[in-house]
């Protein structure tokens, strides 16, 4: 508790709190692993400077309600949004605007019961588990169920709502989900709606940013491309775009694994030849090149499909 | 037994102590949480001694990572029980442990009338002693 109020004239160092508080860092490395997403790091960076400035008028004794942090993220699969509500967790801890920083990821399994007066004590229970971080619910529209009217979603949404209002200090609850899904779940649940203050929405990666991104989880798992395969993945990725199903840094990730896999494939098919560290984390060009994308346009398990063009 | 005045019951930690406030409690569950107890709210209205098995408020509380849910639940049975003995224990499931490490009782009933001690005569002007609390003199149910 602060117990000295500063007096009316005296100074504050906004850049000082800032300094104190590791922000700069915490950003820093947001850029450095989000690629692109532009709208969610601004509204990061808008909520941040709410709460350091909340902090220095609390030094003042000015008082303010804690601010509504509830979240809803929408965006197409593999927008980053799961990533970014664990990173969200994170910031608000050094903030100080959560006391223990961890994330709770739930579904409606694990909210919503199977019987009468089964949901409310789930439902409860992981809010307690969620009390001092976050808790994320994802695809969040799987909760309200129209067409059955004894459907228990909606038990759990009341406890949901009363929660979010009434444990403001101990609880930040993040939505997530696919656009319109969020838009129609909102429509018939206005309550929830007026009680989340942010909604942030996630954008479609550009080529280019999706390049990025393959590049980044490359390094993370200590792989690295040869010109040639670089060059393969630019030619890959439009084409996989036009592809049903594709679902942003998600597909990126699944390209990766299966490019991971033809590469062991082609050293295990080259054993007689001695191999060198750099033989072993290079993706070599036809280890792209041999996607099912370019030998017969479509994806592996998928049915046949001729891409436009 | 005047050495008490008020015939507050001694049980667990903290009993000689004015009773916690939240912050308290808090600090405590805290403390229970960081050592990966797994902590539960129990009631009752009998505060003999050897009551060793309270009824539960609720399943204990495993993974929980911040005081305030449990807080939460206190205040719940508060609300629920207002005249009745209710206690946060911290239960140790680490192999050799397996007990409960802490144990503090957190609501009172107003009024403790304490317990009265019966003597009992026995053979060759033995004695033998047993007390009984004032708290259960009615059948469970009628007692408020």
């Amino acid at each position: 508790m602060d117990t000295i109020v500063l007096s009316d004239d005296a100074v504050v160092d906004l850049q000082a709190e800032f300094e104190a508080s590791n922000m700069d860092e915490v950003m820093t490395k947001l850029d450095r692993e989000l690629v692109g997403l532009k709208p969610v790091k601004t509204r990061i960076r808008e909520i941040a400077a709410l709460l350091l400035v909340d902090r220095l008028r609390k030094k003042f004794g000015i008082s303010t309600g804690t601010p509504t942090l509830h979240m809803n993220f929408t965006g197409n699969p593999g927008t980053g949004k799961t990533t970014v509500a664990l990173r969200m967790a994170e910031i608000l801890h050094r903030l100080g605007y959560v006391r223990e920083g961890h994330l709770v990821s739930v579904t409606r399994d694990d909210l919503v019961g199977q019987y009468v007066g089964h949901t409310a004590p789930k439902t409860r229970e992981i809010i307690k588990k969620a009390m001092g971080g976050v808790l994320f619910i994802d695809e969040a529209y799987y909760l309200y169920k129209p067409e059955n009217e004894r459907d228990y979603g909606q038990e759990s949404i009341e406890i949901l709502l009363q929660c979010m209002e009434s444990h403001r200090d101990d609880l930040v609850v993040i939505l997530a989900g696919y656009k319109d899904k969020m838009d129609r779940f909102f429509l018939s649940n206005p309550g929830m709606r007026s009680r989340i203050a942010h909604h942030i929405d996630f954008p479609d990666y550009r080529p280019d940013e999706l390049q990025d991104i393959a590049m980044l989880m490359l390094a993370e798992q200590n792989y690295r491309f040869s010109d040639g395969a670089a060059q393969a993945l630019k030619e890959y990725i439009p084409l996989r775009m036009t592809l049903p199903h594709f679902s942003n840094a998600r597909s990126m990730r699944n390209a990766l694994d299966r490019a991971r896999l033809r590469q062991a494939n082609r050293l295990f098919l080259e054993r007689d030849r001695p191999l060198t560290r750099l033989d072993l984390i290079t993706i070599e060009e036809p280890d792209i090149r041999g996607s099912r994308i370019f030998v017969e346009g479509r994806l592996e398990g998928e049915p046949e499909f001729a891409p436009a063009g | 037994m005047m050495t008490n005045p008020g015939n507050k019951v001694t049980q667990g930690q903290f009993s000689f102590l004015p009773d916690l406030t939240d912050t308290q409690i808090s600090a405590q569950i805290k403390y229970a949480l960081k050592n990966n107890w797994a902590v539960s709210v129990e009631y009752s209205d009998d505060p003999h001694p050897r009551n060793t098995y309270w009824e539960m408020y609720g399943n204990p509380m495993f993974d929980l990572k911040d005081p305030a849910g449990i807080l939460m639940e206190i205040n719940n049975c508060r609300k629920a029980m207002p005249h009745m003995y209710i206690r946060v224990t911290a239960f140790d499931s680490t192999k050799g442990w397996e007990a409960p490490r802490m144990s503090f009782i957190v609501n009172r009933p107003p009024n403790e009338p304490g317990f009265r001690l019966l003597r009992q005569e026995r053979d060759g002007r033995s004695q033998g002693y047993t007390i009984i609390p004032y708290a259960t003199d009615r059948p469970e149910g009628e007692r408020s």
